[in-house]
């Protein structure tokens, strides 16, 4: 069954390496994996999406764990969230062609994000079954798909729920923190939690 | 160049280094003492500034010996151990020790050098990604290239080895950065407190509950593990035993964390354990793990792993929690504190049904116990590992290779006090034993020092007798020589057919051998012989060597074959040297 994990973790190098590795190490395929910038600059946010077993997903969190850069781990399961990916899709088509590609995009709320004489360039937000939907009619279609580009699924939990860890972390920051690149000297300023250890947040 | 104060000032007051007086600095104020390494071109730097700092150098001969050594004084001691290599082959070299100290969960720190930063990239000499060739065998790794972040992360380096599960970090540091200067202030380089783990929360419903399980079980077993040895709860957990006159089953690394002599120990489990200890294990209705992972040499097995027994896991690392047996109450965090707020609810209870009941199924076992086998005139290995038990009384630290006399040791030398059997468990890596030990004797500098070594084993790091000399180490060395891979032997034996491929292995006259070195030995080929020679080692206060010439072809017995239940054993067959196989019935 798929496994929907979101990792905050250390903006550092080699991080992803780790991520991945453990993965590799535990022998889950990834479906999906994107990364980038989180409400704070020195934190980046992934969404993995990995095959395994059912009643993996403890010991795959509790692994993530393990890594010193991961800060915290959200196990989505059957969680309410929203889950969106975005595709980019080349499509062959002369200005005779075009027509029923334009019908199609107006159906499935696509954009025509680039026009060329020999093909037209297709900008689709949603869940993972509506890009699908897309590729599938396009591929019953008279016109060739050329490219695809996909970016993974990203997750986001739906109402009041927050990462604890960064809760924590906006109470130890000050409100007007100057936002300064974090270099690897400035380790001991990203104070992750303040307080009693002892005491999980 | 003046030299430079060495030691961390109390005050704040940063002093101006070079980043490789940076790395002596900062161990010091760690309060290292020792360090285990061997020099190269892209760590010259560091063992240039050595002189001015008051830590102990001990030379290896070969690099996976200095991770050893690192890892027999951190088992010894539990400190921290720290093994220095150079860039490239010397990183490469460490590998082994770093994976056997993973496994083990042993705190290390392993500093590699690297080439310039500048160079990094180009396959420069000597140049390797040891970092991304350690990834998954160490609990960090960092590449350091600047010499202001040197102190910070080595002090971060020592706080993740020894916090939670302990386990080796890995800090490699480019030339410039040893080379470059900076301000060194070891206060200012603290670590910011370690991130708590947000899934250790041993709930009070979860201990209410296992107190309950604890309380109402008829026949509970303790699992001792390694665990207990690093949280320092060898007096809970015997304080818990006593008071409900609960048997004690020890892994491998959990031997010595409750005293083999104490009469509610059962002796070690799992593949090679004793009979009854297994036997207790399937009827128990009860499994108390305390700080062990139920790895596969321990369970069998799994599905008829403990049917009727009820499953308390007393475990730090989250991630082992139902990873191979389902367990019915995890409780995850430190287990001396675990057991603190359990042990208050324990009223002591006099009960002894079911300790009589396990020592009745030690009666059977004792009759097949070859220490009980009249002497035709051939040595056992078991006899001399039982010789050396008595002879040194059960007080030595003894440091084991991998193989057969490892289980031989686990089964006839009875540790009483914690820390005395250093061995490696997880990795099951040959070569071991004797850097190990040198480790574990620079720890431990007043206890006597055995090593258990086979004839295998042995020669793959016997280079590091010379450091034995170099470093002036009184370390005494039983090599348990059977002309085999005896436990590569007995597998085939029993599951090959006896076709012995490749392990019948030659040996240099391991006496010759040590002589080499300066060292004294002798061979012993009779029983009558082997007290006389343990007590001239014991003796002398020089490292000595004795070649125990033992019966080539004897088995560890019992056996559970891989895939057998933990009650289906080989059992060795009662005229003792002719190896049947044999499986017991359920009693």
């Amino acid at each position: 069954m798929l496994h929907t994990f979101v990792a905050l973790v250390e903006d550092k190098p080699g991080v992803l390496t780790r991520v991945a590795s453990l993965f590799r190490r535990l022998n889950i395929n990834i479906i999906s994996l994107t990364v980038g910038h989180s409400e704070r600059s020195d934190v980046s946010r992934m969404t993995i999406v990995a095959e395994a077993v059912p009643g993996s997903g403890h010991r795959i969190k509790a692994s993530l764990f393990k890594l010193e850069n991961v800060l915290d781990v959200d196990d989505i399961g059957q969680l309410s969230c929203v889950t969106r990916e975005l595709a980019l899709i080349k499509v062959a088509a002369t200005p005779l062609t075009r027509g029923p590609i334009f019908q199609l995009a107006e159906i499935f709320r696509a954009r025509i994000v680039d026009l060329a004489p020999e093909s037209l360039m297709l900008e689709i937000t949603g869940g993972a079954s509506k890009i699908e939907g897309l590729i599938q009619v396009l591929n019953e279609g008279e016109n060739q798909i050329l490219e695809i580009s996909r970016t993974g699924r990203m997750v986001m939990r739906r109402g009041q729920h927050t990462s604890r860890v960064l809760d924590a972390m906006r109470l130890t920051s000050p409100e007007e923190e100057p936002v300064i690149p974090i270099t690897a000297s400035d380790e001991a300023s990203l104070e992750v939690f303040s307080g009693d250890p002892n005491h999980p947040l | 160049m003046t030299e430079k104060p060495a030691i961390p000032q109390e005050s704040s007051q940063p002093t101006r280094l070079i980043g490789a007086e940076i790395v002596w600095a900062t161990l010091a104020g760690e309060g290292v003492r020792d360090v285990f390494g061997y020099p190269g071109g892209a760590i010259l730097p560091i063992y240039d500034a050595l002189r001015k700092y008051p830590i102990r150098h001990v030379l290896v001969r070969h690099e996976q010996g200095a991770a050893h050594m690192a890892d027999g004084y951190s088992r010894a001691s539990g400190k921290v151990g720290v093994a220095i290599g150079t860039s490239g082959p010397g990183a490469t070299n460490l590998v082994t020790g770093i994976a056997t100290a993973m496994m083990d969960s042993v705190p290390l720190v392993c500093i590699t050098g690297q080439i310039s930063s500048k160079l990094l990239g180009t396959d420069a000499f000597q140049e390797v990604d040891i970092t991304g060739i350690t990834l998954p065998i160490t609990k960090h790794n960092y590449v350091v290239t600047r010499a202001q972040d040197i102190a910070s992360v080595l002090r971060e380096a020592f706080l993740i080895a020894r916090s939670g599960r302990p386990g080796p970090v890995l800090v490699d540091i480019t030339k410039d950065a040893q080379q470059g200067t900076a301000d060194f202030d070891f206060e200012a380089a603290a670590p910011h407190p370690h991130r708590p783990h947000p899934m250790l929360s041993a709930e009070h419903d979860a201990i209410c509950e296992a107190t309950q399980l604890i309380l109402g079980a008829k026949r509970p077993i303790i699992l001792a593990g390694h665990g207990i040895l690093d949280s320092g709860a060898m007096d809970q957990v015997r304080t818990l035993a006593e008071r409900l006159h609960i048997p004690v089953a020890s892994t491998l690394l959990g031997i010595s964390a409750f005293p083999a002599s104490h009469e509610l120990s059962l002796g070690m489990m799992g593949m090679h354990g004793e009979a009854w200890v297994n036997q207790a294990i399937q009827q128990s209705d009860l499994l108390i793990a305390c700080g062990m992972r139920f790895d596969d040499r321990v369970t069998g097995v799994l599905a008829s792993y403990a049917p009727n027994a009820k499953k308390i896991h007393i475990e730090i690392d989250p991630s082992e929690v139902n990873k191979n047996v389902k367990v019915d109450i995890a409780l995850i965090g430190d287990l001396r504190e675990i057991l603190e707020t359990i042990l208050p609810q324990i009223a002591p209870r006099k009960d002894a049904t079911w300790i009589r009941a396990v020592n009745a199924l030690k009666g059977d076992a004792a009759v097949r116990d070859i220490k009980n086998l009249p002497d035709l005139g051939h040595l056992y290995a078991a006899h001399v590992i039982h010789d050396l038990w008595r002879a040194t009384e059960g007080r030595a630290i003894v440091v084991t290779d991998v193989g057969q006399h490892q289980m031989w040791e686990a089964q006839y030398y009875k540790h009483d006090s914690p820390r005395t059997l250093i061995t490696s468990g997880g990795l099951g890596t040959m070569g071991f034993a004797l850097p190990a030990a040198i480790g574990a004797k620079i720890a431990c500098p007043d206890k006597e020092v055995w090593v258990i070594a086979g004839d295998g084993g042995f020669q793959m790091t016997s280079s590091e007798l010379s450091t034995v000399m170099q470093e002036k180490l009184n370390i005494n060395i039983a090599v348990i020589n059977n002309g085999f891979l005896g436990m590569v032997r007995q597998w085939q034996e029993f599951m090959y057919e006896g076709n012995y491929s490749c392990s019948p292995i030659l040996s240099p006259d391991f006496v010759k051998l040590a002589d080499a070195h300066g060292i004294a030995g002798a061979t012993v080929r009779k029983r009558a012989d082997v007290l006389p020679a343990v007590e001239a080692a014991r003796g002398s206060d020089k490292p000595f060597l004795i070649n125990f010439m033992v019966e080539k072809e004897d088995a560890v017995y019992p056996m559970i074959a891989p895939g057998s239940a933990l009650d289906e054993m080989i059992r060795r067959p009662s005229n003792g040297h002719n190896p049947l196989l044999e499986t017991t019935e359920e009693p």
